[in-house]
């Protein structure tokens, strides 16, 4: 494995709706194997960013390189082929359906028999197929706990455990990639706490490589091994959580300007 | 009371409002998978059962080839619809879309009659015998037929819905198309998709009435039976639009038993249906069972 070529490589993007400039000429590269996230003020253009790499947007001008193929112009579903999963930032599971097909949905590009080998269920292979898919999404069940659940209606759910369920649907899609948009917002310290060890867990058993837009500041200085800062649409900084967190133009992002500091002097 | 015919017409709307079902099911299908509001379902069954008819009398097909050939027809029909006609509206505002399928409606309209003329052709016979008895009652063997193909289409779009891919990635477009997307659902594979087997289904219906009536431009008038059996079961319920069918069938047959005997007002038969809807909607605005909320038409 070549350490050095990135799985994600975002070259100067620019994303401009009117005269709204939500990103300015961002630059970034995800290596393979790194939790790598995205802080920012809010507004700051973060899930724009993601909605830039998962296909939802188009960038007005740059491009986006997923494992050194140009995907800007490729939809967000040939980008789910391709091995770009993704989590909203406002829950979006299917409420009527089961849990179990939730996940289902995620194996869609997966899935080979179509509609006549459905038909033929016992003789066209549709049959040893589902059980293979069905084996691995009970994988995914285990590894992120809601077996409990598995046959439950999405809707029913209480809020932390359909967070894990839309994670369990991402995954399904087999992801080289998960783009994870604010996978804590609104849940209490427990359940964070649960949810930061799956993002671990993931991205070291499972290999995957992770993109994570989260405000929990202790939880992205705990777990991402590089953080980008973005403000305003600019991105002011990049590198290790601690050399971010002391970095003057970050503090002044989230503090406002340092009071310390002494005013430039009027010319 | 004249019981005998009080069971017949019973039967009858039973059959009828299968097919009225199966209609308004593929007219669901659309909406639920594209919300689009289809004002030329009625015209899916004219085209279908005229391009059966073709099949049959220009060609001298034999039934089942002119009537697979017809459904790969319509199977091609509803995609190019959906490509050439709608795929270009997505995105603009409801009453742009209903409006060209109202077009669309009139424009397969006037064709029909442009190339087939304007009076009721009759089918080939199909089966040999024309009536069968079932329990005493007189029944045409082609309805009886339509009832056992209502039944497997019913049956086929439930297995389709609960345990196909492509079923399953039709209910997650239904439910939210930029989630279904990041998921690797192409969305207008699915547009187009719900369009094909819709207009597939509609001709089967459409086929069925032509053999039993005749075809002429009156068959479209199922696409508009369609909307009480719709609004009924509820515009985004797939089981309503089938209960809901039988009920305006059954309605339907009813009001004529009871004009007949009692009333004599004459074409009871065909406004039943409409005051059924009115009083539906009085009572229950969302239908039997469609969620609320839900755009009106």
């Amino acid at each position: 494995m070549a350490e050095e070529s990135p799985i994600l490589a975002v070259e100067g993007v620019s994303l401009r709706f009117g005269g709204v400039r939500a990103l300015t000429d961002v630059s970034f590269t995800v290596r393979p194997g790194e939790i790598f996230s995205i802080i920012g003020p809010n507004g700051a253009g973060k899930t724009s960013m993601v909605n830039c790499v998962s296909g939802r947007y188009r960038p007005t001008e740059g491009v986006v390189r997923f494992g050194g193929q140009d995907i800007t112009r490729l939809g967000p579903n040939r980008r789910a082929g391709l091995g770009i999963g993704r989590t909203f930032q406002n829950l979006a599971l299917f409420g009527h359906m089961s849990v179990l097909d939730n996940i289902m949905v995620g194996r869609h590009h997966l899935l080979k028999a179509g509609f006549l080998r459905g038909m033929l269920y016992w003789i066209g292979g549709a049959q040893t197929e589902e059980l293979a898919h069905r084996r691995e999404v009970e994988e995914i069940i285990d590894f992120l706990e809601i077996q409990p659940v598995r046959k439950a209606i999405a809707g029913t759910l209480p809020y932390g455990l359909r967070k894990r369920v839309e994670l369990a649907r991402a995954i399904a899609l087999k992801p080289r990639l998960i783009l994870l948009d604010e996978p804590m917002a609104g849940m209490n310290l427990e359940e964070k706490e649960d949810m930061a060890r799956f993002i671990t867990d993931l991205n070291e058993e499972w290999g995957m490589t992770v993109l994570m837009i989260e405000h929990d500041m202790g939880v992205v200085m705990d777990i991402s091994h590089r953080v980008m800062v973005l403000d305003f649409g600019r991105k002011i900084a990049e590198g290790s959580p601690e050399a971010v967190m002391a970095h003057p133009e970050v503090k002044r992002a989230y503090l406002g300007k340092d009071l310390a500091e002494p005013e430039p002097a009027a010319a | 009371m004249d019981l005998t015919l009080l069971l017949q017409l019973t039967l009858n709307g039973l059959i009828v409002g299968a097919l009225y079902g199966v209609v308004a099911m593929s007219f669901v299908l659309i909406y639920k998978a594209s919300q689009v509001v289809n004002f030329a379902q009625g015209e899916f069954l004219l085209v279908g059962a005229w391009v059966c008819w073709w099949f049959l009398t220009e060609w001298q097909l034999p039934f089942y080839a002119g009537f697979i050939f017809t459904l790969l027809f319509m199977m091609l029909f509803g995609l190019v619809l959906q490509m050439v006609v709608l795929r270009p509206l997505i995105g603009e505002p409801v009453i742009s879309v209903i409006m060209a399928t109202i077009g669309l409606g009139i424009f397969f309209q006037a064709l029909m009659k442009w190339i087939f003329g304007v009076f009721a052709k009759p089918f080939p016979p199909i089966f040999e015998t024309e009536q069968v008895r079932v329990l005493g009652l007189e029944v045409q063997t082609v309805y009886l037929a339509s009832l056992g193909v209502s039944l497997l289409i019913m049956a086929g779009f439930g297995w389709f819905f609960k345990a196909s891919k492509h079923g399953l990635a039709m209910r997650a477009t239904a439910f939210d198309q930029q989630v279904a997307q990041s998921l690797g659902v192409s969305v207008p594979k699915v547009f187009a998709m719900s369009w094909a087997i819709s207009a597939v289904v509609s001709a089967v219906a459409g086929v069925v009435v032509g053999v039993v009536n005749g075809v002429s431009s009156a068959l479209s008038f199922y696409g508009i039976k369609v909307f009480p059996a719709v609004i009924l079961g509820g515009l985004d319920s797939i089981l309503g639009a089938v209960l809901g069918g039988v009920i305006v069938g059954l309605l339907e047959n009813w009001a004529h038993y009871i004009d007949s005997q009692w009333l004599n007002w004459g074409n009871m038969f065909q406004i039943a249906p409409f005051y059924g809807l009115v009083l539906i909607l009085l009572i229950k605005p969302y239908g039997l069972f469609g969620t609320r909320n839900i755009e009106r038409v």
